[in-house]
């Protein structure tokens, strides 16, 4: 099947949706509630384009290829239908930037940059506010919810919990949970995965830290705590994690879990140890490495001529890395001179 | 895993048992139920009404300590309605016929009686199991942890080949590691018998390999494993103690003998990020970097090799830990010395078959499942797809025996336990995250209603929980997830810990503790 975008001709399969088409041709389209894993829901029109014949401008993320369609992505006509969604969008949202988390992430206020808009030129009654800050990891805050259903629908087919949904109609419409119940009494499990999607700063997480987007870095890493390894991109600023954000490009697929997500301010917490320690007299004080490396030497030595290599035992780590392991039984076996290395495998 | 998480999305039947996936590997447990929407079948064999029981086509509820009478009983339905894969097993397969034989006895009503479950049921999962093209196993603990633990996997790799689920993609056998580098720590010869790759040092062959690559007189003999270490200590026979990241005061079974071992240790090194309750014991602490500090790999449950990447400094003097070992192994005398853990990976790479290919430049974009035996070899998506590792799969058929302690009259009830989603292990870290303190702040213990009426225990009443080996107390929490005659402890709580009550018996091959079945009385206080 052959479509024409742009002026310019592209090969496509049967059944790709325009969007796709345009991605796979390099043509960015700007979209708010679409995500590749989830059921395409075409509510935030913001994926508009024009097709010759059509009368109305179309969602691209709906509607699907046929054979020699004409597509324009740019076109005056489209700029002005994409610029009116984004007015009305920002009419009914709180101007806040200057102090939301968000601010320098948040995809509203890119495109408004992209497509000049200022602040919204409908004037009319802002909704009744609802905010659940009950979970002890994130805030919502409906007055900048831009229903674009996305953090519903990771809830629901990718999470699997079902834990939020939208609730009342029409302009009265939020993402809550059933009942209004709050989400800490709902069958949320704080992953957060709604969190990482929600693309302005309505779910937001409860940061320890105040930071800006534009002064963090990301380091992409895996997560320390279960077998499934996920990847992630550490939040980084200065010497300090600040923010966790999923791999999409990985096994995870963009999914956390609320340790991965969340359970990361160990790192920093006071109680670290941060310098080697002796045991005298029954209690530990603080040494140099020197001096501990040196006790640790002089005890090995004297173990090992008078009770021999197998006076020796190790318990090396399940959460340290493959080079750490390799090491310790290296050390046990090649200096040492035994094989008594285990590690709670088992447990 | 002898599959990858991935494939679970195409699966035509999941068989968890023994697994909370949800809570334990949430993402795993997300992505099955992503399979069960798009139409795979799920059976699930737990003594918790767990999470993913709630979307099974069949819940199998067992007792504790079951697992190999169920899966025995699971083949005789199998077997009894001719729905075995014969093309399979004639081609793949070695000793059918002893199977056959074993667990012809293994009735469902018979099964039914020793697990607690219906026939019907039984009779229903095996028929799933048998029909679904693609059929995946996925274990953990709840399998393990027993004194039989051993030979319930063997009982479970035998469902599979019974089937031909094995060597095929989105089926197999698939064991979720618990910890992050639990399978990194093996492959790493992190045993008393194996040098890395599962190079088994009683090999006179492996040893001499080692001894020129490492330039040093390698020892033949098999080492001790934790029990055995802690046997050592307290025969004075082990002097010298060295712990990298572990807390086995909390983790390991029967706290109070590990307490008493650890102080008759003559010298104890631990090397941790926190304080934790077996540093308490140490005569030396040495600060270590945690994760996000310092570079390295971990190889998750489907055997992938991922980076792990420096992201900020470790705090005040602390170093990482490969560091800190290879200063000791310098002024030990051997002088090998290593710049950063890609050096590291260049010699695992140099003397580990299966991870002959892997080094970082290759991880810099992307992640690599072993085997992968040279650099030109892209990895291992699923196992033993052209034949069974060994030749062919042999069929090693077991009795169900009962577990080492049965519920008596004095401890009349069986004590399990296991993991929940808002802690990790022993809680160093998660226990320092004030957001899942207040999710899961204490220790408790789940009791069914009826158990708690016969108690007459109230829901959040203080209780005392005894064992022959200890006493703690906790919280009772009445809930129906667990059976009537049947507790469950999360083991990560130091205050109020499991595992002041778990039994060390061990499973004669795997020397896993039976940490899943323990006699206990309940007490109000
Ligand atoms: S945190 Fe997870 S479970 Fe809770 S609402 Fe968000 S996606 Fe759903
Ligand atoms: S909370 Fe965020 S993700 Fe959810 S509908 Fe509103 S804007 Fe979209
Ligand atoms: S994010 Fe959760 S599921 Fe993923 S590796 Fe970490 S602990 Fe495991």
């Amino acid at each position: 099947m052959q479509v024409t975008i742009n002026g310019k001709n592209y090969d496509v399969e049967k059944n790709t949706t325009i969007l796709k088409a345009c991605k796979d041709a390099g043509i960015e389209i700007p979209t708010l509630c679409h995500d590749d894993r989830l059921s395409p829901s075409g509510a935030c029109r913001l994926c508009l384009v024009e097709v010759e014949g059509w009368k109305n401008l179309h969602t691209s993320c709906t509607a699907i290829c046929k054979d020699n369609m004409v597509i324009q992505t740019h076109s005056d006509k489209v700029i002005k239908g994409r610029q009116e969604v984004l007015d009305l969008l920002i009419s009914n949202h709180p101007l806040e930037c200057l102090t939301c988390e968000k601010s320098g992430a948040c995809k509203l206020q890119d495109y408004c940059y992209e497509y000049g808009i200022t602040e919204g030129t409908y004037r009319w009654e802002m909704k009744k506010p609802y905010f659940d800050s009950s979970n002890p990891f994130y805030n919502f805050d409906s007055r900048k919810c831009i229903l674009c259903g996305l953090c519903v629908r990771v809830c629901d087919e990718l999470q699997g919990t079902s834990a939020i949904g939208f609730e009342n109609r029409g302009f009265e419409t939020n993402v809550a949970t059933p009942f209004n119940e709050g989400l800490i009494n709902s069958t949320c499990v704080s992953c957060g995965n709604c969190v990482s999607v929600c693309p302005v700063g309505a779910l937001e997480p409860k940061s320890k830290e105040k930071f800006r987007y534009w002064e963090t870095r990301d380091v992409r890493t895996t997560c320390s705590y279960c077998g499934v390894g996920c990847q992630m991109d550490l939040v980084v600023k200065g010497n300090k994690v600040v923010d966790v954000k999923p791999a999409f490009d990985a096994l995870n697929e963009g999914l956390l879990c609320v340790k991965g997500k969340f359970s990361y301010n160990f790192l920093s917490h006071p109680d670290r140890l941060k310098r080697p320690m002796v045991k005298k007299d029954g209690v530990f004080v603080e040494t140099s490495w020197e001096e501990a490396y040196n006790l640790i030497v002089n005890k090995m030595k004297s173990v090992k001529e008078y009770y021999g290599s197998e006076a020796f035992a190790g318990l090396t780590s399940a959460r340290c890395t493959n080079e750490e392991n390799y090491l310790f039984q290296k050390m046990f076996r090649a200096v040492l001179g035994t094989n008594n290395v285990d590690h709670c495998a088992r447990l | 895993m002898t599959n990858s998480i991935s494939e679970i999305r195409n699966t035509d039947a999941m068989f968890v048992i023994g697994s909370n996936t949800t809570e334990n590997h949430p993402i795993i447990g997300a992505v099955m139920k992503q399979a069960k929407k798009r139409g795979a079948k799920l059976i699930v064999a737990d003594p918790r009404r767990i999470e993913l029981a709630e979307y099974a086509d069949v819940f199998l509820q067992l007792k504790p300590g079951t697992n190999i009478a169920l899966l025995n009983g699971l083949m005789n339905v199998i077997i009894e309605n001719g729905l075995q894969n014969d093309e399979y097993i004639k081609n793949r397969t070695e000793n059918y016929e002893e199977l056959k034989e074993i667990v012809k006895d293994y009735t469902p009503e018979k099964v039914a009686e020793i697990c607690g479950v219906k026939a019907e049921d039984i009779v229903n999962a095996a028929i799933i199991y048998a029909q679904a093209d693609k059929a995946g196993i996925y274990y953990t603990m709840g399998v393990t942890q027993h004194s039989t633990g051993t030979n319930a996997v063997m009982s479970i790799s035998n469902l599979a080949l019974l089937c031909g689920n094995v060597g095929v993609e989105s089926a197999g056998v698939n064991p979720l590691r618990g910890q992050n580098n639990v399978q990194g720590a093996c492959d790493m010869g992190g045993l008393p018998g194996d040098l890395p790759g599962y190079q088994k040092v009683f090999k006179p062959e492996v040893i001499q390999k080692f001894e020129d690559a490492w330039g040093a007189k390698l020892s033949g003999k098999v080492g001790a494993t934790i029990g055995e270490m802690f046997e050592g200590i307290e025969k004075d026979e082990i002097k010298f103690l060295y712990i990298m990241g572990e807390n086995p005061v909390v983790s390991d079974p029967d706290t109070n003998h590990v307490k008493k071992v650890l102080s008759h240790a003559d010298f104890v090194v631990v090397q941790d990020i926190f304080m934790n309750e077996t540093a308490e014991f140490a005569d030396v602490i040495l600060p270590a970097a945690a994760f996000a500090e310092k570079d390295g790999t971990f190889s998750n449950t489907e055997r992938r090799v991922q980076r792990v990447r420096k992201a900020v400094n470790p705090p005040g003097d602390a170093k990482a830990d490969w560091e800190i070992l290879m200063n000791i192994m310098n002024r030990m005398g051997y002088d090998k010395n290593y710049a950063n853990p890609s050096e590291i990976m260049d010699e695992i790479a140099s003397l580990t078959p299966s991870y002959g290919g892997i080094n970082y430049d290759r991880l810099e974009n992307e992640s690599i499942q072993w085997p992968c035996l040279d650099e030109n070899h892209p990895g291992t998506k699923y196992l033993h797809e052209k034949a069974i590792a060994r030749g062919r799969g042999l069929f090693m058929p077991v009795d169900y025996v009962v577990s080492a302690e049965m519920p008596s009259e004095e401890y009349p009830l069986i004590m399990t336990t296991g993991r929940i989603l808002y802690h990790y292990h022993t809680r160093t870290m998660t226990g320092r995250e004030d957001g899942l303190n207040q999710l899961a702040p204490e220790s408790f213990v789940e009791i069914n209603p009826a158990t708690a009426n016969r108690l007459s225990i109230l829901d959040g009443e203080r209780v005392r929980l005894v064992s022959r080996r200890g006493e703690v107390e906790t919280t009772a929490r009445i809930t129906e997830i667990i059976d009537d005659g049947v507790v469950f402890m999360p083991f990560h709580f130091a205050e109020g810990s499991a595992n002041y009550l778990t039994n060390t018996v061990k499973d004669e091959i795997a020397k896993i503790p039976e940490l899943k079945v323990a006699a206990v009385r309940v007490e109000k206080i």
